[in-house]
């Protein structure tokens, strides 16, 4: 596990244009690390996928700010499954309220973090939590 | 007389300092002390009157004296009907200007039916895809009464477009509707990220709609040059100061390039600034930004209108600010950076709900924040003498040193052959995500405090009851769009947007081709799709 550093993809899917969290993350993890490949604004839950598949990541971490996390995450978990990346870890953060962040959990979520998160947490929730795919 | 390095060494250093960092929020350094060596300034050339050249103290001669800024609440959310509703509510709480808030596919330039509308529609604002919609959003508000600020910038032009032609069907004349369009598109690809095309044709439609507005909609701000993304995109203070002044300067040398006269444009230009937690920077801020874009636009565009020379700014509290911890103490902070907002001189202002970080505000989060506004303008007694703050040694040295460095990064970017240049380097960019990067960890390390987040912290449940955004809505609306593009004239629709593309190509001014369209019924997807065809489509660069 030492000898492979792990691959993380920080995606933000929907239209918003709110990527501070999602650059601060990547550079966090960056700096914690990680082998981070940023995607870029504006992503559909295909393009992530596929990005995925590219990228051969172990983990994803999804930051969505629009509301739309109900909608984009089982999405995005769907086509992982249907391109056989059901392995691949799934993070994610934004505004989630606690009703919504249980319901993401039990449809196979790994964590949900929401404002307030720190980086150094959440750099030690992934090192603890997501193993490499091999 | 004790010069102040003397007082510095022989008494201040006899006392002592807590172990902290005296930085402000952007962490620009702080002394202890400042005094009128610390003020190089001039009174008659850097501070004056207000109402007078170069503005520092006030754009207006009587200022809150003669009119209370617009207290202007931000709202929408759902189906265009709700939205109406929230915004009577608004005006019958004594708000008197309306601002709205569009959802990401209406911002984005899709219809609700658009796949990439998919769960987004009417969430995060009101959804708007054709000229109906936005007749139902403003039904029963008649648009020469109320004026309207529109919170939209790479869809801009067929929003305004569709927001005339409610006006006609009102029997209004366009040119007794005012109101603001945000549109500003430079600050989109530096900060906000909602765009459609790249940069240069951006700010071509931009401009068209700078000129159209001129001669057409002249009570209407076609672009509002703002500051507020930047800086909730994690820049400083000097920076949201810097780039936003260079932003405007784009726009004003684009228009004047294209043969327009400054002043016949340029008095309708007004500004956005963010109000955040650093009360003496802020103040130091706003006030520098109207002494810098007066010398602009007098020294660098020749100017004469006095009203070229004024920036007139809305302002908002800084949403970022807020914590969903502790809520409540959102109360605090927003009224603490109104009252910032209010001493900087603003003509315009937003008060955030204490709930806004969880979710879309409710009624009762909106009402605290509309009275926090009034009990400023009514109950302290800041409005009765102008610029208060004016002639603190301590405010005319801040102001001084934040339009120093915010002139330092200017004068970078022309350097660079202007924003659009820059912007294509990614040098706005990185600089605010490096600025963001160093907040977050000053935060982490506890150098900087957020109270109720990285000290004085509770386990805590938290409370709020959020608005919720009913699932069916987003049906609905797909369903109302769908029956608009059945039952519309098509061919007639077809040819209008024919000639909208036509006019990409020729270079004529969108705009009238725009409003066309939409008086036919083309919806705000359809003309987007028409400039990702005839311009392309911005791929985000994703700097890091």
């Amino acid at each position: 596990m030492a000898d492979k550093r792990l691959r993380i993809l920080v995606a933000k899917p929907g239209l918003d244009g709110h990527d501070r969290g999602a650059k601060i993350i990547a550079r966090a993890l960056r700096d914690g690390g990680f082998e981070v490949i940023y995607t870029g604004l504006h992503q559909t839950p295909e393009m992530i996928a596929e990005a995925a598949v590219q990228e051969d990541v172990d983990a994803i971490g999804l930051s969505i700010l629009s509301g739309a996390h109900m909608t984009l995450f089982p999405e995005v978990m769907r086509l992982l499954k249907e391109k056989g990346l059901d392995d691949v870890a799934i993070f994610g953060g934004g505004i989630i309220p606690d009703e919504d962040s249980a319901k993401l959990k039990a449809a196979g979520v790994k964590e949900i973090f929401t404002p307030g998160a720190s980086t150094e947490d959440i750099v030690k929730w992934v090192h603890e939590n997501v193993h490499p795919r091999d | 007389m004790t010069t102040k390095q003397e007082w510095l060494e022989q008494t201040y250093s006899r006392g002592k300092e807590r172990p902290t960092r005296f930085t402000t929020l952007s962490d620009m350094p702080v002394d202890p002390l400042y005094t009128p060596e610390d003020v190089k300034n001039n009174f008659a050339r850097d501070i004056g009157y207000p109402g007078e050249y170069p503005y520092t103290r006030g754009v207006y001669e009587s200022m809150y004296r003669g009119r209370l800024w617009t207290m202007r609440q931000f709202a929408g959310f759902g189906l265009a009907e709700e939205t109406n509703a929230r915004f009577h509510f608004l005006l019958a709480q004594g708000q008197d200007g309306l601002s709205t808030a569009f959802d990401m596919p209406t911002l984005m330039g899709y219809d609700a039916d658009s796949e990439r509308a998919m769960g987004e529609v009417g969430r995060e604002g009101v959804s708007v895809s054709s000229a109906q919609d936005m007749a139902r959003l403003f039904d029963r508000i008649p648009l020469d009464k109320v004026s309207t600020s529109m919170t939209v910038n790479c869809s801009a032009s067929v929003l305004l477009a569709a927001y005339l032609v409610v006006a006609e069907r009102q029997g209004v004349p366009w040119e007794a509707v005012s109101g603001t369009i945000q549109n500003d598109m430079l600050k989109e690809f530096i900060a906000q990220k909602e765009w459609i095309c790249p940069p240069a044709p951006s700010l071509r439609i931009v401009t068209d709609m700078v000129e159209f507005c001129a001669k057409k909609a002249p009570r209407f701000h076609a672009v509002s040059i703002s500051g507020y993304h930047i800086r909730e995109a994690g820049s400083t203070a000097v920076q949201e100061l810097a780039f936003t002044i260079a932003d405007g300067l784009c726009y004003v040398q684009d228009a004047v390039a294209r043969g327009m006269n400054v002043d016949d444009f340029a008095p309708r230009l007004s500004f956005f600034w963010d109000l955040h937690n650093d009360f003496l920077e802020e103040i130091a801020k706003l006030r520098a930004g109207r002494r810098m874009w007066a010398r602009f636009m007098k020294e660098r565009f020749g100017a004469k209108n006095p009203r070229s020379l004024m920036l007139r700014t809305h302002a908002q509290t800084a949403g970022v600010s807020l914590t969903a911890q502790q809520p409540m103490n959102n109360v605090v902070r927003v009224a603490i950076q109104a009252l910032a907002g209010v001493l900087g001189g603003v003509q315009s202002l937003h008060t955030n709900s204490m709930d806004e970080t969880l979710a879309l505000p409710t009624e009762q989060a909106v009402m605290v924040a509309l009275r926090t506004q009034q009990i400023i303008a009514e109950e302290t007694g800041v409005t009765n003498t102008i610029d208060p703050f004016g002639g603190s040694y301590a405010i005319e040295a801040l102001t001084d040193k934040m339009e120093a460095e915010a002139l330092e990064y200017i004068r970078k970017i022309d350097e660079m052959g202007g924003m659009l240049k820059a912007i294509d380097r990614g040098y706005p960019q990185l600089e605010i995500a490096e600025a963001a990067f160093n907040y977050q960890r000053q935060l982490e390390q506890g150098i900087k405090t957020v109270v109720g987040v990285n000290k004085y912290s509770v386990p805590e449940e938290i409370p709020i009851e959020t608005l919720k955004i009913n699932h069916e809505l987003e049906e609905r609306q797909i369903q109302r769009v769908r029956k608009l593009k059945r039952e519309r004239n098509s061919v007639a629709v077809k040819e209008a947007l024919k000639r909208v593309a036509e006019a990409c190509r020729s270079g004529e001014n969108l705009m009238d081709p725009i409003c066309e369209a939409v008086r036919r019924d083309a919806t705000v997807g359809e003309i987007s799709d028409i400039y990702r065809a005839e311009f392309g489509v911005y791929k985000d660069p994703g700097w890091v």
